[in-house]
């Protein structure tokens, strides 16, 4: 049983009074959150530290702008504790990077929820996704997959946040509006909600809706995987997906898990010399150009997928629309696998390629 | 007449055990393919994935990395991490339907002159059998 406190306000109303409790009686310096920018429902992720800026928090809104993970690791380790609210998938990747030491833990009360996913973001051209917001939090009363939303979370097993200090419910709560459960998951959580109005219960975060939604997003997956695979396997495959790929490598950088300031594939490293390219180009014929389009992406699979935590954001950002996170899913799955291994699990947990076991694999090296 | 197939296989040999095993082959004469392409690395842990699919990329029928027996590092554990990595390697070539078979990790200490060719010997077999690889002549990569 988890310890709930459940507050009289819809979710949203009481988690930004919350904030404004932790603002006022100085238990923290700042808050990390999604805001309006704008009455155009722009939207991005916002550090408040003045509790008169807390009407433009939306904490909830169905949209990522970035990993939070990502920033979140770009501003730790704080001197004074922040409370952030970040999605599931954010936080696993926070987790990631904070084993990457690219961040501590310190200092931030870490506040997560039930996510029913986040809608693309909108390109020139996008019909907006407003007009779906209504329908989308009836569908998250429901616990079903709503219209509309990325297709990476469409298929997203992980919606249950890992880690968090604090566990908003969302999903499957029909009194959304009226009423919030917050899960105190640890005594830091329950030391900063010390003396915020809500009844104490005793209850379970999960529920048949969250484990029905489970069901229903593990169908989605296998489904989604099984058309990957029968349209891209072998080289051929290879380059039918990646055939459209302009190598702008956007997918590495908004990817929270490719951290490294200086990647490799970024590097003059692998450049082809004059010479090299004439002896390639005598050797085949012709030569695509610039080369190396699948080398960049076989080698970030090799090099990162274990710890991909699904965060869809390769996608989202490419230009030429490859359904790169489904790749990365699939195989990164397939990858963590290998070493009993989930992402942003457990900040104790070894990233597989720091460690090994010295009986594993004996069938290698004949 | 058809000329017959020759396998171009890179291998990353570590300087402390397959690089001397290779020499020592050499030196008691053993008969190996000149299908070896050796690339001495200071150990085998050296060999970071990405050079074995450039490799690959590149038009190399197969690759090979020598490493020490485990226990036998000379930087302690480097070859297990090797170990890990091509296990990681193999894993995602095989997802992806591609020929995870041409890629060989081999224990074969710097007294192994006889397991070094028997390596190169049943390697290049095997990839004879594979055929050339085909991104030889694949020009978009
Ligand atoms: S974002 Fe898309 S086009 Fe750019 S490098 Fe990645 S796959 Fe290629
Ligand atoms: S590979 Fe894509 S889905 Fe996976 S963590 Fe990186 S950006 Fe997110
Ligand atoms: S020194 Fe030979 S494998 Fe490390």
């Amino acid at each position: 049983m988890d310890r709930l406190m459940k507050v009289n306000k819809s979710a949203e109303l009481a988690i930004i009074d919350f904030f404004r409790l932790l603002l006022e009686n100085d238990r923290v310096s700042g808050i990390f959150t999604l805001r309006k920018i704008n009455k155009d429902d722009s939207v991005d992720y916002c550090l408040v530290t003045d509790e008169n800026r807390l009407d433009e928090a939306i904490p909830f809104y169905p949209f990522m702008p970035a990993n939070a993970g990502q920033i979140l690791s770009r501003f730790s380790p704080m001197n004074k504790p922040v409370a952030v609210v970040i999605k599931p998938c954010e936080l696993r990747a926070f987790i990631e990077l904070v084993k990457r030491e690219q961040g501590t833990l310190d200092n931030f009360l870490l506040i997560s929820y039930s996510c029913a996913g986040v809608f693309p973001i909108i390109k020139t051209g996008d019909e907006p996704f407003e007009k779906f917001l209504p329908s989308y939090w009836e569908t998250v009363k429901r616990g079903g997959i709503s219209q509309g939303i990325r297709q990476t979370c469409k298929v997203c097993e992980h919606f249950l946040p890992m880690n968090a200090d604090i566990t908003i419910s969302l999903i499957g709560e029909n009194k959304l509006d009226s009423e919030c459960k917050m899960f105190l998951n640890t005594d830091k959580a329950k030391e900063f909600a010390k003396d915020f109005e809500g009844e104490m219960l005793e209850e379970d975060l999960e529920s048949p809706v969250i484990n029905s939604l489970l069901t229903k997003r593990k169908g989605e997956k296998e489904d989604l995987f099984t058309e990957l695979s029968s349209k891209y396997s072998g080289l051929d495959g290879m380059i039918n997906i990646f055939g459209r790929c302009i190598g702008c490598h956007g997918c590495s950088r908004v990817c929270p898990i490719c951290y490294c300031t200086l990647c490799d594939f970024e590097s003059h490293n692998y450049d082809y010399s004059a010479s090299i390219l004439e002896r390639e180009i005598s050797q085949k014929g012709a030569l695509r150009l610039p080369p190396d389009t699948i080398f960049f992406h076989l080698g970030r699979l090799i090099h990162m997928s274990f710890s991909c935590i699904g965060c869809g954001l390769c996608t989202e950002v490419c230009p030429a629309n490859i359904p790169v996170s489904t790749l990365f899913i699939k195989i990164g799955e397939e990858t963590a696998k290998m070493f009993d291994y989930i992402p942003g699990r457990n900040v104790k947990e070894a990233i597989p390629v720091t460690v090994f076991k010295e009986e594993e694999f004996a069938e290698l090296g004949e | 007449m058809e000329r017959e197939f020759l396998p171009k296989i890179v291998s990353f040999l570590c300087k402390w055990c397959s690089y001397t095993g290779a020499d020592l082959a050499g030196i008691n004469r053993l008969q190996y393919p000149t299908s070896i392409l050796p690339i001495k690395v200071m150990c085998s842990s050296r060999v970071d994935p990405v050079f074995v699919i450039k490799a690959y990329l590149r038009g190399a029928d197969g690759v090979l990395i020598g490493g020490c027996h485990p226990g036998d590092c000379h930087y302690q554990d480097g070859n297990y991490h090797t170990r890990r990595r091509v296990a990681i390697l193999k894993r995602v070539f095989e997802l992806l339907g591609l020929e995870e078979g041409r890629i060989r990790l081999s224990w074969i200490s710097a007294s192994e002159g006889p397991k070094f060719a028997r390596v190169c010997n049943e390697f290049t077999e095997v990839i004879k059998s594979l055929g050339e690889n085909t991104t030889k002549t694949t020009i978009f990569l």
